[in-house]
């Protein structure tokens, strides 16, 4: 039975699953192959067998939204999933041992936060040379420092708890207190944070992708596709209506997941 | 006050020496050879012109040496010349910025005269039909990206309406770029007043004004607009490093000629220089931004100095 304070984030959970899983099965699930062409059939507008179209090369636009799912979610969510673990690994560790170790990591996240993110990102993913893979290092190399921060604050607060006293006297190694009493207790607000970035991370993937520094063509990526789209909004509109409202409809679902999620932390923390 | 800018400007020193060493660092990870690329379109040039040139340009000297002597220039506005126009990196520079920050100053006004009003009358009508028109509205505007938002401006307001010409040289042309980043900024700034101003209307001085029969009006106007401005302070301090990135999408879709146009032009031609100045300009301006909003916020609200002196 699920805990009734999680139930309003059930209908966010399924809209969220269904996304995973059209990403997930999504060669399965293209009514046309994404990449084959068709320059007879270029630019048609929707259609009964086209349902969003096709692009200037043919290829159907519902396939290609829906293979590039796979390719937006997968990227944006293992990008998040390092810089979570990467930054609040790091941000515990601060914490924990503080002193040296922690002021040189301190100052060094500083000095990448006085970075704005887009402008560093859009920098690094030019000089790397573009790619998914580069934009998605571009934007961690400043993104695991709010995980740091926020971890590394968390730490301090719990470093003073009774609980860790008493797992020092029992005789637990340093490592044992950071995995199993520190880690599992930041987990919860490392969580909300990381939920509510996703939108911001799909977007700026895209967004790198539109620009024209993530994903190369032909990839099914939604900012690239939007990218090679962009002179015939006027023509074809339907080329960059399609992506653009599948990143929208992404970025809300897990907007609204993520701040379900931390109205009910919320109210678990006051409660 | 005065002692306290002082120790900020002293701290902000390694925070400028970090900024510039990662951007000077992070140019020289890139495969190419600046050398190489000045001649990239003068077909086969001899090895000795190459060196000659690499020596010119300080290239042969030990990295550190490099990064010191381009430090000079980012202070003295010497910052080389362009790969491709040739041209003077600062004067390029010096020469765009002010499109962006024209761009920048119009977004930042349309953000506050359209989202203060909003959160405002979304948080005295709470849960009431304007107040849920207002929330699905920025949230909307939250999850739509800048270059999704542009598009779909030109789509509309352009091509659909033909309200307004894609690009143009009078000041019809600042209205649709500034509008797009308007949009998610103006998203976060109404759902932050709202809340804001919520938590204001929950104080006990706004039940004693009530009761003394001052009427709803005055109250927002005279006390808890203050709270809003002071949120809005720090809002324009969080949003300028979007705003900055922002800028960068914005002016390649309205063809806005200004630095972030110029930065993206600059990566697809790999005209190092140009990157460089800008990532490192960026950065600087940021920082000083946020150390400006710091100091203005400090002014506005006095508990935050005086809770600081508390806890020393």
């Amino acid at each position: 039975m699920i805990k009734s304070r999680y139930r309003p984030l059930i209908p966010y959970l399924i809209l969220a699953g269904i996304l995973i899983f059209i990403a997930i099965f999504a060669p399965y699930l293209t009514p046309f192959d994404p990449y084959a062409q068709d320059l007879e059939g270029a630019l048609s507008p929707p259609n009964a067998q086209n349902l969003l179209g096709t692009d200037r090369y043919g290829r159907d636009v519902l396939s290609r939204v829906i293979m590039g799912s796979q390719v937006t979610l997968c990227a944006a969510l293992l990008l998040l999933a390092t810089i979570t673990i990467i930054g609040s690994l790091i941000g515990a560790l601060c914490g924990y041992i503080g002193g040296k170790v922690d002021t040189i990591l301190m100052r060094t996240s500083d000095i990448f936060l006085a970075f704005p993110q887009m402008v560093f990102a859009i920098a690094v993913a030019g000089v790397l040379g573009g790619g998914l893979f580069n934009a998605a290092a571009a934007l961690a190399i400043i993104g695991w420092t709010k995980y740091a921060r926020i971890s590394r604050a968390l730490v301090l607060s719990i470093r003073k708890m009774p609980y860790i006293d008493a797992a020092k006297m029992a005789g637990t190694s340093s490592a044992g207190i950071l995995f199993h009493h520190v880690l599992p207790n930041i987990a919860g607000p490392v969580l909300v944070t990381a939920a509510l970035d996703i939108g911001t991370i799909i977007m700026e993937l895209a967004g790198l992708s539109f620009l024209g520094l993530g994903a190369m063509p032909p990839t099914a990526e939604w900012g690239a596709m939007m990218n090679n789209g962009r002179s015939m909004i006027q023509t074809a509109s339907w080329v960059i209506l399609a992506p653009g409202s599948a990143i929208f409809v992404t970025v809300a679902i897990f907007n609204l997941l993520g701040d379900k999620l931390r109205d009910v932390l919320d109210v678990m923390r006051n409660s | 006050m005065r002692k306290y800018i002082f120790s900020r400007l002293i701290q902000l020193v390694p925070i400028l020496l970090g900024i510039t060493f990662l951007t000077f660092a992070l140019i020289q990870l890139s495969a190419e050879d600046a050398v190489d690329m000045i001649y990239r379109q003068s077909g086969s040039v001899s090895e000795e012109i190459l060196a000659a040139k690499r020596a010119e340009l300080g290239l042969d000297q030990p990295f550190l040496i490099q990064y010191g002597n381009w430090l000079k220039g980012v202070v003295t506005g010497d910052m080389g010349r362009s790969f491709i126009s040739g041209k003077l990196v600062f004067e390029t520079f010096a020469e765009k910025l002010p499109a962006t920050i024209e761009l920048m100053t119009v977004s930042i006004l349309l953000t506050i005269f359209i989202a203060t009003p909003l959160g405002i009358i979304s948080a005295v009508n709470q849960n009431k039909f304007v107040d849920y028109v207002i929330r699905a509205l920025s949230f909307v505007g939250n999850s739509m990206p800048n270059f999704f938002a542009g598009l779909l401006l030109i789509y509309f307001l352009a091509l659909k309406l033909n309200l307004l010409p894609i690009i143009s040289n009078d000041w019809r042309g600042v209205i649709m770029p500034a509008l797009t980043l308007t949009i998610s900024m103006g998203a976060k700034y109404t759902r932050q007043i709202r809340a804001v101003v919520l938590e204001e209307l929950q104080k006990p001085y706004v039940l004693g004004a009530r009761s003394r029969g001052i009427d709803e009006f005055t109250i927002l106007t005279k006390s808890v607009l203050k709270s809003a401005l002071t949120m809005i302070i720090t809002l324009l301090a969080l949003s300028i490093g979007s705003l900055l990135g922002g800028t960068a999408i914005v002016e390649t879709i309205f063809m806005w000629d200004g630095v972030g146009k110029m930065a993206v032009d600059a990566i697809l031609m790999r005209d190092y220089p140009l990157i460089q100045a800008y990532v490192v300009w960026m950065a600087i301006i940021y920082v000083m931004i946020n150390l400006l909003a710091d100091l203005l916020y400090r002014q506005l609200d006095p508990r935050v100095a005086y809770e600081e002196n508390l806890n020393d």
